[in-house]
């Protein structure tokens, strides 16, 4: 009988601790496109790994995600994981003191500066989330067109004219598809992809937040310039066509090039019926630096109120891996992780991307970090102004002067850079 | 009646009866209303807190130099959505209406037909006429070029000053049903004998119509009037599903719904100002209330009302 209720005890010991071990995390995120990548492939990887931690994937709708996360946060309800918006969003989670610093995670020296900067406090001290992906700006063109057309792809700003003149004036194709009904392809398509050579990527980023250039300077009016010699290229009523419509345009083959992100891989390999190139922005001369736009995306953070930190905390560790940046570059083609780890990827597409950061130099949009915030101070949010101006400057109906008189008026009006 | 047996005693039974209605109206109703005036005093500061700041916002929204051209352009175009609305969608609803109650078979299918776009959703219809007006697909350049036209044709819905009108249009055929089934309903209403008579004293259609119908019909134009007044200034999904939050081109087809949800909800990178948006809604509800009210004292109480 005793040595019964010793074994009794011992096997509920032995299970209580058991018990203990086993954590279950969960993952409040807003990609729930990728669940299947988390439970099929990510998570079961990691659970390989660490036996005893159970990883839950547990997404919102995109649209909804910032909302039901916030109210989650307050309650003292969410995830132990939180997926993170890139800059100010998430910053003001963290000031809020909702997200944990992960400034000394071992790992985090797998990431750039550049890499970090969606994550990180103001004074560049504080990071609070592991960044997970970026997306990179480029145009895809139509290979078939390009070889019935006997056309070259375009490195420097004027072959890039003179290959657009040569599809117009063969006639059968569109030769740009894009469309500015959205006013964000514009913007996010035109003006943040093709600016990056003309500002000189990072270099003219930072001298924005230091007030040392303008978006009157030349490089801005310059690029938009730029945008606006696209219109005789661009569908016929492009006023009014939107991005579905040029994607489809694109697909189906009727237009030559498409200006756009690295996010389209998986749709445009689906559609398309014929063999598709990609090529970065073009530059003035060659032999000048290519700068290119791999924005800051999507990271992974910390709840600073989690049960969990040490296993939360292997869990992020473990996103900082070379093993985790090649499963999830791989499980979604075009979301390229942003770790310095030399990865392979199998989609072609996405290597030509990933290629380009080797030779070129890496920035990110140049409205989204500080900058977007003047609507907490009564003036109007940069990134909207971008959209609207660089719409209106292709529609024919701004000079670029004026877009860039009106985006620095409504900086000015709140923005005080450190001297 | 109450007084039964000459005490007079409250009578309970209204509470009872009145009670869930009173209740509910004012949990879901007066309550948000109320709450969204008081926050339209408040500003939010960059910490989160609110503080109380008067009619700060007020001034913010007539006068600042961002704000204020948003607040009179969505203003502006919400009045010229409302009269494109009043001369197209209601004198051809009152066309419609007298067609329908002439004799002829195809009456109900007409009937039918014509109050469908009124019940499908606003989602299907805005997608429906982006296809038709698409430049790259859409069946209106073929079909204006099959009729001689085809030079015409232009984007409409991007271009500025054509894209609110194009609008303004596509949700009048959305709703003509509605007031051309009030039409109708008030124009069967009228006794034949009333038309006969005329007739037979020698009185023409066109007399009848205009001297007899439409006398008779106007109240019932008040209430379509007003109901349309209501419907424009509280408008904004049409405008959402066509022109998303930012109703372009350059904010043309910005109307005061989509000014609210771009400032209360933010859009983007832009976060959302609860007061400012609480400021934009407390003035919807002004207009909307002032519109009511020139109605009631203005029209309503002059309108004669025949019984018939």
């Amino acid at each position: 009988m005793k040595r019964l209720l010793l074994a009794a005890m011992i096997a509920l010991v032995a299970l209580s601790a058991f018990a203990q071990q086993k954590v279950t995390l969960t993952i409040e995120s807003w990609r729930n496109d990728d669940i299947q990548i988390w439970q099929d492939q990510i998570i079961p990887a990691f659970e390989k790994k660490y036996p005893n931690i159970h990883v839950v994937f547990a997404p919102t709708p995109p649209a909804e995600y910032n909302g039901v996360l916030n109210s989650k946060l307050e309650g003292g309800t969410a995830g132990d994981l939180i997926t993170a918006r890139p800059f100010d969003a998430s910053l003001a989670l963290y000031n809020k003191g909702y997200l944990a610093d992960l400034t000394n995670l071992p790992g985090m020296n797998n990431f750039s500066n550049v890499a970090k900067s969606a994550w990180i406090t103001d004074d560049g001290k504080h990071v609070f989330a592991v960044p997970m992906a970026s997306v990179i700006h480029g145009f895809f063109y139509n290979k078939d067109i390009f070889k019935k057309l006997n056309l070259k792809v375009p490195q420097t700003k004027a072959e890039f004219m003179q290959v657009l003149e040569a599809i117009k004036k063969d006639g059968r194709y569109i030769p740009l598809a894009m469309g500015t009904a959205d006013m964000w392809e514009a913007a996010t398509m035109g003006f943040q992809n093709i600016g990056p050579n003309n500002w000189k990527g990072e270099e003219g980023r930072q001298a924005l937040l230091a007030g040392k250039q303008k978006y009157t300077d030349e490089p801005y009016i310059k690029t938009w310039k730029e945008l606006a010699s696209w219109a005789p290229y661009l569908p016929k009523g492009y006023q009014a066509v939107k991005y579905p419509d040029a994607q489809q345009l694109f697909t189906l083959g009727k237009a030559a090039i498409y200006p756009t992100g690295s996010w389209e891989i998986w749709l445009f390999e689906k559609d398309a019926a014929f063999e598709l190139g990609i090529f970065p922005p073009p530059i003035e001369k060659k032999g000048d630096t290519v700068y290119i736009s791999d924005h800051t995306d999507i990271a992974l953070a910390m709840n600073a109120k989690t049960k969990y930190p040490e296993e939360a905390k292997k869990f992020l560790e473990w996103m900082t891996t070379a093993e985790f940046a090649s499963l999830y570059s791989n499980a979604l083609p075009g979301f390229f992780t942003l770790s310095n780890h030399k990865i392979t990827l199998k989609d072609q597409l996405a290597n030509e991307f990933l290629s380009w950061r080797a030779t070129c130099k890496s920035t990110i949009r140049n409205s989204y970090q500080i900058l977007s915030r003047g609507d907490q101070y009564g003036a109007p949010n940069l990134e909207n102004e971008l959209w609207q101006v660089s719409a209106a400057v292709i529609n024919g109906t701004m000079t670029p002067e004026e877009a860039g008189k009106r985006v620095q008026a409504g900086l000015d009006k709140w923005y005080k850079p450190k001297k | 009646m109450l007084d039964i047996r000459g005490s007079r005693k409250f009578p309970f039974f209204l509470i009872v009866f009145l009670g869930p209605a009173a209740i509910c109206y004012t949990l879901f109703m007066i309550y948000p209303l109320a709450e969204s005036l008081i926050l339209s005093f408040f500003s939010v500061q960059p910490d989160n807190s609110y503080v109380f700041s008067g009619f700060a916002n007020f001034v913010k929204l007539f006068t600042d130099s961002d704000t204020a051209p948003r607040f009179w352009g969505a203003l502006k175009n919400n009045v010229l959505f409302f009269i494109i609305h009043m001369l197209v969608q209601n004198p051809i609803g009152l066309l419609l209406a007298s067609l329908l109650v002439t004799k002829g078979k195809a009456r109900g299918f007409y009937r039918t037909v014509l109050f469908m776009p009124t019940v499908l959703s606003v989602v299907i219809i805005g997608f429906i006429w982006q296809l038709i007006l698409n430049p790259l697909w859409g069946v209106a350049e073929s079909m204006m070029r099959a009729v001689g036209l085809g030079k015409l044709f232009q984007p409409w819905l991007g271009l500025p000053q054509y894209a609110l009108p194009a609008v303004a249009l596509i949700s009048v055929w959305q709703f003509i049903g509605i007031p051309m089934i009030l039409f109708y309903t008030a124009l069967i209403g009228i006794p034949d004998e009333l038309i006969e008579a005329a007739v037979v004293d020698g009185c023409t259609e066109m007399q009848a119509f205009w001297q007899i119908k439409f006398p008779l019909i106007l109240p019932t134009i008040g209430i379509v009037s007003i109901l349309t007044f209501v419907g424009n200034f509280n408008a904004f999904d049409l405008i959402y599903t066509m022109k998303g939050a930012f109703a372009g081109p350059a904010y043309s087809t910005d109307i005061m719904g989509t000014l609210f949800y771009r400032t209360f909800f933010g859009q983007q990178l832009q976060l959302g100002n609860p007061t400012m948006g609480a400021t934009v809604a407390t003035m919807m509800f002004l207009i909307i209330l002032t519109g009511v009210l020139i109605y009631m004292f203005l029209f309503q109480r002059r309108v004669k009302t025949y019984q018939l």
